[in-house]
């Protein structure tokens, strides 16, 4: 069912060798959802990506933190093939699916005609409203995006990626216009489909303690790379004040440039 | 936003088409409630009661505007006789009707393959919008003479000047609601895998609906403008040479009867267009429950 879309680009030097090494170093059950080799992008002068390697596991849930501006959706719309302006080299396990921060719903589309938007599948309807019941939608399967609450509107939006069955899910901050609540039940309902369908995610956020709740790693771009990566190996949910926890955020915050003494008030 | 731009070139309707959308709202809502729609006829009745007043009591005399009461009685007998100077009013009302829905239809028609052949691609935006601003900028109603002059003094100059004045608000809007679809709804498509076809039918059509609209609303303001005008030249029948005859025989109160019948043909074709709005447009209007 899946396959490896290769996308690379006439960069001297990019980096297939080491690939096949780091795919033999990762074990033989491994087997990757996303590579990227050298991605360099340039917004004038500056270099937003800079020479960037990352490998995401396949069902591996993996949270990309980083300052304003620091690159990481930049990052995701390359993943999604959304920005051809990349150097580099790229490959990704189709399908991929994408949820954006705005929920994007078609305005003029129900609810269902949202998530059946370019299915391709013997019984598309059947699909989606399984997919809707799945996050909780059941009842609003006629109903308008314009009549949805963000959270709602939000929830549409992971059902229509999950309908596609996608071996690398998207998420490029889909929580972060949803109020406090909100977004502690959409962490739930997002852990809950990647256990049950296992797609292998990157979640694109600003927010250090969704990153902790969620990822079984948590990288932070710098300077156009990787600049940390901390895996987490705890239970899920979670206990946010676990010593562990709080011990890696202190880290991660200062990874970001805020010092201990700032991020504790 | 993008610009709406009106290509009537006598007037300009001074209503902001996009503020009418909320308007409408409040409208339909006291209209659910039964007896207040009537309201809305209340200062329209006394205006026409205040200009009966005045005809009566002499300070509106007769030779500058008939009365109420005579435009009616005019109007009725217009009806019901068949008057060698201008026919029946009825009859007049076909003719015209007929040359501004030919003209209408067939300018809202190619105005959108224009506006679907510029908006959807790079070489068709190229070889037609600037034609068509070009085309858009020349006052229409100058055309006429032109028009009589290579096209005779039939229905035809007169049913082109109708389709030019739908043609080009419908163009504009249509064309610019195609470039004013949001891009990241574009990018979303990319994102789901959608062929171009299926962007253009489900996305940016759609999408381009709203603005298509309320060209279309301009378009029958601006193509009742052109008929009116087009039909006074040279015609020997139709509402407009019902009033170069009325004209000639200062017959002002068959001058006014056709004017209202203009403005209750206009009145009908908004009425229509609102309708298709309200149900095409759906998903915008039960954004406030």
């Amino acid at each position: 069912m899946s396959e490896t879309a290769a996308q690379t680009s006439d960069v001297p030097g990019a980096a297939t060798a080491g690939h096949g090494n780091d795919a033999a170093a990762a074990g033989e059950s491994d087997v990757i959802a996303a590579s990227v080799r050298g991605l360099t992008k340039r917004f004038g002068a500056r270099a937003v990506l800079d020479q960037l390697d990352l490998d995401i596991k396949a069902g591996e849930f993996v949270a990309l933190i980083g300052r304003s501006g620091s690159g990481k959706s930049t990052l995701l719309r390359a993943l999604a093939g959304l920005d051809h302006d990349v150097s580099g080299e790229l490959a990704v396990t189709e399908p991929v699916a994408v949820a954006f921060q705005e929920p994007r719903l078609v305005p003029w589309k129900r609810v269902l005609d949202n998530v059946t938007l370019g299915l391709r599948d013997a019984s598309p309807r059947q699909v989606a409203v399984a997919a809707l019941e799945e996050v909780g939608l059941a009842e609003r399967v006629s109903a308008w995006p314009l009549t949805l609450s963000g959270g709602e509107a939000q929830r549409v939006s992971l059902a229509r990626a999950l309908v596609r069955r996608p071996a690398l899910l998207l998420l490029d901050e889909p929580f972060s216009a949803l109020d406090a609540l909100t977004r502690i039940s959409m962490h739930r309902l997002v852990l809950g489909l990647w256990q049950r369908h296992k797609p292998a995610v990157l979640l694109v956020t600003h927010d250090v303690d969704e990153a902790l709740a969620l990822a079984d790693r948590v990288l932070v771009l710098g300077d156009g790379r990787i600049a940390h990566s901390s895996a987490i190996d705890l239970a899920r949910p979670r206990d946010r004040d676990h010593p562990a926890l709080t011990a890696l955020r202190l880290r991660l915050l200062s990874e970001l440039g805020v010092p201990a003494a700032e991020s504790a008030s | 936003m993008e610009e709406v731009t009106v290509s009537v070139q006598l007037f300009t309707p001074s209503v902001t088409e996009d503020t009418r959308v909320v308007s409408d709202r409040a409208w339909r809502r006291s209209r659910g409630v039964p007896g207040r729609g009537w309201l809305r006829l209340v200062s329209p009745v006394i205006l026409i009661g205040i200009w009966q007043l005045l005809s009566s009591t002499g300070v509106l005399p007769p030779s500058r505007l008939a009365s109420p009461v005579s435009i009616a009685h005019t109007a009725y007998n217009l009806v019901v006789t068949n008057s060698p100077a201008y026919g029946t009013l009825q009859g007049s009302l076909l003719v015209s009707a007929e040359r501004w829905g030919i003209g209408f239809s067939i300018g809202v028609v190619v105005a959108v393959i224009i506006a679907v052949a510029s908006g959807l691609s790079r070489i068709g935006e190229y070889a037609l919008d600037p034609v068509m601003n070009a085309l858009r900028s020349i006052p229409l109603l100058g055309l006429l003479p032109l028009f009589i002059v290579w096209f005779g003094i039939g229905d035809l100059p007169k049913d082109l000047i109708v389709l030019l004045g739908a043609l080009f608000p419908m163009y504009v809007n249509t064309f610019a609601g195609i470039r004013s679809v949001d891009p990241k709804l574009r990018e979303l498509g990319q994102v789901l895998g959608l062929s171009r076809r299926e962007l253009v039918w489900h996305v940016v059509l759609p999408g381009a609906l709203p603005q298509a609209l309320t060209g279309l609303r301009l378009s029958v303001v601006g193509s009742l403008l052109a008929l009116v005008v087009g039909e006074q030249i040279n015609a020997n029948a139709g509402l407009g040479f019902m009033i170069t005859q009325a004209e000639s025989f200062l017959a002002n109160n068959i001058i006014v009867v056709a004017l209202i019948v203009y403005a209750i043909l206009g009145l009908i074709a908004d009425a229509l267009v609102r309708l298709i709005e309200r149900k095409a447009l759906a998903w915008r209007q039960e954004f406030t429950p």
